[in-house]
C-alpha cells in the first residue's frame, strides 16, 4: 500500500542515505529515463495527446456496449465480443502488460466520467467537485475484491466471452460501478480495488519494464507542496511507492513536479521481484494463485477438446454448471492455495527459516507471478491468435446485421497453431526459469536458513507448467 | 555470471539444443487404412481425439447430429462440411506427426469458435521435448538466481 493516508510518516520521514559504494567500471546503466528523451517528454508532458486518446477510448467504449446490446447475438458476428475479448483481450495480455505493466490504466476509458464528476472539470480540478470523496474503508484495501471480481467473471465466463448481450451488461455494469465510486469515494476506489483488470495489470506490473520512480528522495522529501501527490487520480504518493503495483501510469505527477524530480524508467524484468517483504497480507497471494488457476481452467475449457466441460461451463444455472462453477472456485481458493501453502510450509521447516509462515507465504508467492504472467501469454496466443481474423469481419459489418462498410469479407481463418505452440512452448520454459530465479534469489536474502533451494515451491512451478504444456500441446 | 562458470550455462544451452534436435525413433507399426465416424454436434466432436500412425491413410466420416457442422484439421490444410444427419468425408496421408487441433468451421452457436477435437499423429514428441527444456529451464533459473 502506497497511498499516502496510509503513510502518515511520510512527512518526517527519514530518508535512506546513500552509502558510498565501491565504483565497478564498465557496468552497463541498469534503467533509462525515458522522460529525458526530448521528443517523448514533449509528449508526455502534454496532456492533451493521452486526453484525446481517453476521448477515444471512450467513444470507443460506449459504442461497443450499444453494439453488444443491439448487435447479433452469434458471438463471433458482433463486434463487441470480437474487440473486447479477442482484438483487447490480446493487446492487453500480449502488448500493456509485458511492455508496459499497468500502462492500459493510463488510457482506460472506464474510470474517465466519474473522474471528471469527480474534479468538477475535464482537463483541471474545478471549484464544484461532486461526490462524498469519502475515504475508502480500511478493512477493504487491497486486492481481495479484485480477486472476487475476477472469480465471479471467470465462474460466467463461457457466456460472458461468448454472448455480447452478457458482455453489453458486464461492461454497463463497470462503467456504472465506477462512476457511482467516483462519487462516493475519493480518488480511483474502483480501479485500485475493484477492477479486475487493474488488479492483475498491477500485480503483474511489478515484473514489467516500466516504472515511475523518484529520482532523488531528498528533494522529494524537502519539498513541502506535495503537488505530485495532489495531481495523482489514484491518490498515490510517489516517494512512498514500495514498487509498481498501484502506480497507473497516468503521468500526472511527472507534469506537475515543479523539481523534475520523477523518471519514467526504463528498466530490467522482474525489477520489484525478490524482495523480502515485511507484509503478512494474503490478498496478492491468493489473486497470483486465482490468476494460475483460472488459466488452467479456461485452457481445458476454451482449448480443450472436452465438450461436456464447455456445455457445463456454459449452461449457467444448471447442475453440471454448479458443479463446474464450485470445482473452478475450489480449485482457486482451496487446492492451489492449499498445495503452495504446505510447499511454503514444508520449505520452512527444511530450511529452518525463522520467518513466519504467513510472512513467508506472502514472500514466495512472487515467484508465482512470472509463471502467471506467461501462463496468461502463452494461453492467450492459442485462444485469441487464430480469431484475429474476426476483427476485419467485425468493422467490416459490427452489428452483424449484413453490412459491408469496408466492401469486403474477412477472408479465412489463420493458421497459425504450429507458431502458436512454439511460442506457448517458449514462454512457458521462459516462465519456470524466471519463476525459479525469483524463488532462488528470494532465498538467499534470509542467511539464517539452512538449506537455500526451495525443493517445494520449484517442484510446484514444474508440475503447474507441466500441467499447462499438457493442455496447451498435449 | 562468474566467468569461471561460463562452461556451466555451455552444458545447459548444449542440453537444451540437444532436448530439442536429438531425433525419437518413429514407432514400427506399418501405414495402414483406417476410417474414423467423427459425430459433430454442439460444441463437441465424438470421438474428440482422433490417434493414428505416421503414414497411414486417414478417412474422417463427419456426420452432424444437430445443426451444420464443420471440421478443419489445423496443419494439415483440410476441410469439410457436413448438414444435419448427414456425412461428409476428407480422406488424407497423416504425414506429419504430432498433435494437431481440428474445429468446426460453420457457425454452429456462441461457443462455436471453442468446438474443438485432436488428431495425434505418433508420438507427441513436442510435449516431451517441451518437458525437459521446462526441467532444465528450472534448474537454470536455480543456477541464475545464486547471489
Amino acid at each position: 500500500m502506497t497511498r499516502l493516508q496510509e503513510f502518515p510518516w511520510t512527512e518526517k520521514a527519514t530518508i535512506d542515505v546513500a552509502v558510498p559504494q565501491p565504483v565497478k567500471t564498465r557496468t552497463l546503466p541498469t534503467q533509462l529515463n525515458l522522460y529525458r528523451i526530448p521528443w517523448l517528454q514533449a509528449a508526455l508532458a502534454n496532456p492533451w495527446p493521452q486526453f484525446l486518446l481517453r476521448v477515444v477510448m471512450l467513444m470507443g467504449f460506449l459504442f461497443t456496449i450499444v453494439v453488444a446490446l443491439l448487435g447479433s447475438r452469434v458471438g463471433s458476428h458482433n463486434f463487441a465480443i470480437i474487440m473486447v475479448w479477442i482484438a483487447w483481450w490480446t493487446t492487453l495480455k500480449l502488448g500493456f502488460i509485458p511492455l508496459g505493466g499497468r500502462s492500459w490504466c493510463s488510457i482506460c476509458p472506464i474510470p474517465l466520467p466519474g473522474e471528471w464528476l469527480q474534479q468538477g472539470g475535464i482537463m483541471e480540478k474545478g471549484k464544484r467537485r461532486l461526490g462524498l470523496h469519502l475515504k475508502w474503508p480500511k478493512a477493504l484495501r487491497g486486492s481481495w475484491l479484485q480477486s472476487g471480481g475476477f472469480l465471479l467473471i471467470g465462474m460466467f465466463s463461457a457466456i460472458t466471452l461468448t454472448d455480447p448481450q452478457v458482455t453489453g451488461w458486464v461492461l454497463l455494469a463497470l462503467f456504472a460501478l465506477a462512476v457511482g465510486m467516483s462519487l462516493v469515494f475519493e480518488h480511483r476506489a474502483f480501479c485500485s480495488y475493484i477492477c479486475p483488470i487493474g488488479g492483475f495489470s498491477g500485480m503483474y506490473s511489478k515484473a514489467a519494464p516500466v516504472e515511475v520512480k523518484v529520482i532523488d528522495k531528498e528533494v522529494c522529501a524537502q519539498h513541502g507542496d506535495k503537488s505530485c501527490y495532489r495531481a495523482c487520480p489514484w491518490g498515490v504518493y510517489p516517494l512512498a511507492m514500495k514498487d509498481s503495483s498501484t502506480c497507473g501510469l497516468c503521468m500526472e505527477c511527472l507534469r506537475a513536479c515543479p523539481k523534475d524530480n520523477l523518471a519514467l524508467n526504463l528498466r530490467p524484468y522482474g525489477t520489484d521481484l525478490a524482495r523480502p517483504v515485511q507484509s503478512t497480507r494474503l490478498d496478492e497471494t491468493f489473486l497470483a494463485l486465482i490468476m494460475l488457476g483460472s488459466a488452467l481452467v479456461f485452457s481445458a475449457v476454451f482449448l480443450g477438446p472436452w465438450g461436456w466441460l464447455k456445455m457445463s461451463a456454459y449452461n449457467i444455472g444448471s447442475q453440471a454448471w454448479l458443479v463446474y462453477a464450485a470445482s473452478f472456485l475450489a480449485l482457486n481458493l482451496l487446492v492451489l492455495p492449499g498445495i503452495f501453502a504446505m510447499c511454503v510450509a514444508a520449505w520452512k521447516k527444511i530450511s529452518h527459516s525463522s520467518l513466519p509462515l504467513r510472512r513467508l507465504i506472502a514472500q514466495e508467492a512472487q515467484g508465482l507471478l512470472p509463471l502467471g504472467l506467461l501462463a496468461w501469454m502463452a494461453f492467450t496466443i492459442s485462444f485469441a491468435l487464430p480469431k484475429l481474423n474476426f476483427v476485419v469481419g467485425v468493422i467490416n459489418d459490427p452489428f452483424g446485421w449484413g453490412w459491408k462498410l469496408l466492401g469486403a469479407s474477412s477472408g479465412g481463418g489463420l493458421d497459425v497453431s504450429q507458431i502458436s505452440l512454439l511460442l506457448q512452448v517458449f514462454l512457458l520454459v521462459v516462465s519456470v526459469f524466471w519463476s525459479a530465479r525469483v524463488t532462488r534469489k528470494l532465498s538467499t536474502t534470509d542467511e539464517k536458513i539452512s538449506r537455500p533451494t526451495n525443493y517445494p515451491l520449484l517442484a510446484f512451478y514444474l508440475v503447474y507448467a507441466g500441467a499447462f504444456l499438457w493442455l496447451l500441446a498435449g | 555470471m562468474k566467468l569461471n562458470h561460463w562452461w556451466h550455462w555451455v552444458i545447459l544451452a548444449g542440453l537444451a539444443v540437444a532436448v530439442i534436435f536429438i531425433p525419437v525413433p518413429a514407432g514400427a507399426a506399418a501405414p495402414t487404412e483406417r476410417t474414423f465416424r467423427v459425430e459433430a454436434s454442439r460444441f463437441e466432436y465424438s470421438p474428440a481425439v482422433v490417434k493414428v500412425n505416421p503414414g497411414d491413410r486417414v478417412t474422417i466420416e463427419l456426420v452432424a447430429t444437430d445443426v451444420v457442422h464443420g471440421l478443419a484439421i489445423d496443419g494439415y490444410d483440410l476441410q469439410t462440411t457436413a448438414d444435419p444427419g448427414k456425412t461428409a468425408r476428407i480422406t488424407f496421408t497423416a504425414d506429419r506427426s504430432g498433435t494437431f487441433r481440428f474445429h468446426c468451421t460453420v457457425t454452429c452457436g456462441n461457443m462455436h469458435p471453442f468446438m474443438t477435437g485432436k488428431l495425434e499423429v505418433g508420438q507427441n514428441t513436442l510435449l516431451w521435448r517441451a518437458m525437459a527444456l521446462v526441467g532444465l529451464a528450472l534448474f537454470a533459473g536455480v543456477w541464475k538466481g545464486r547471489r
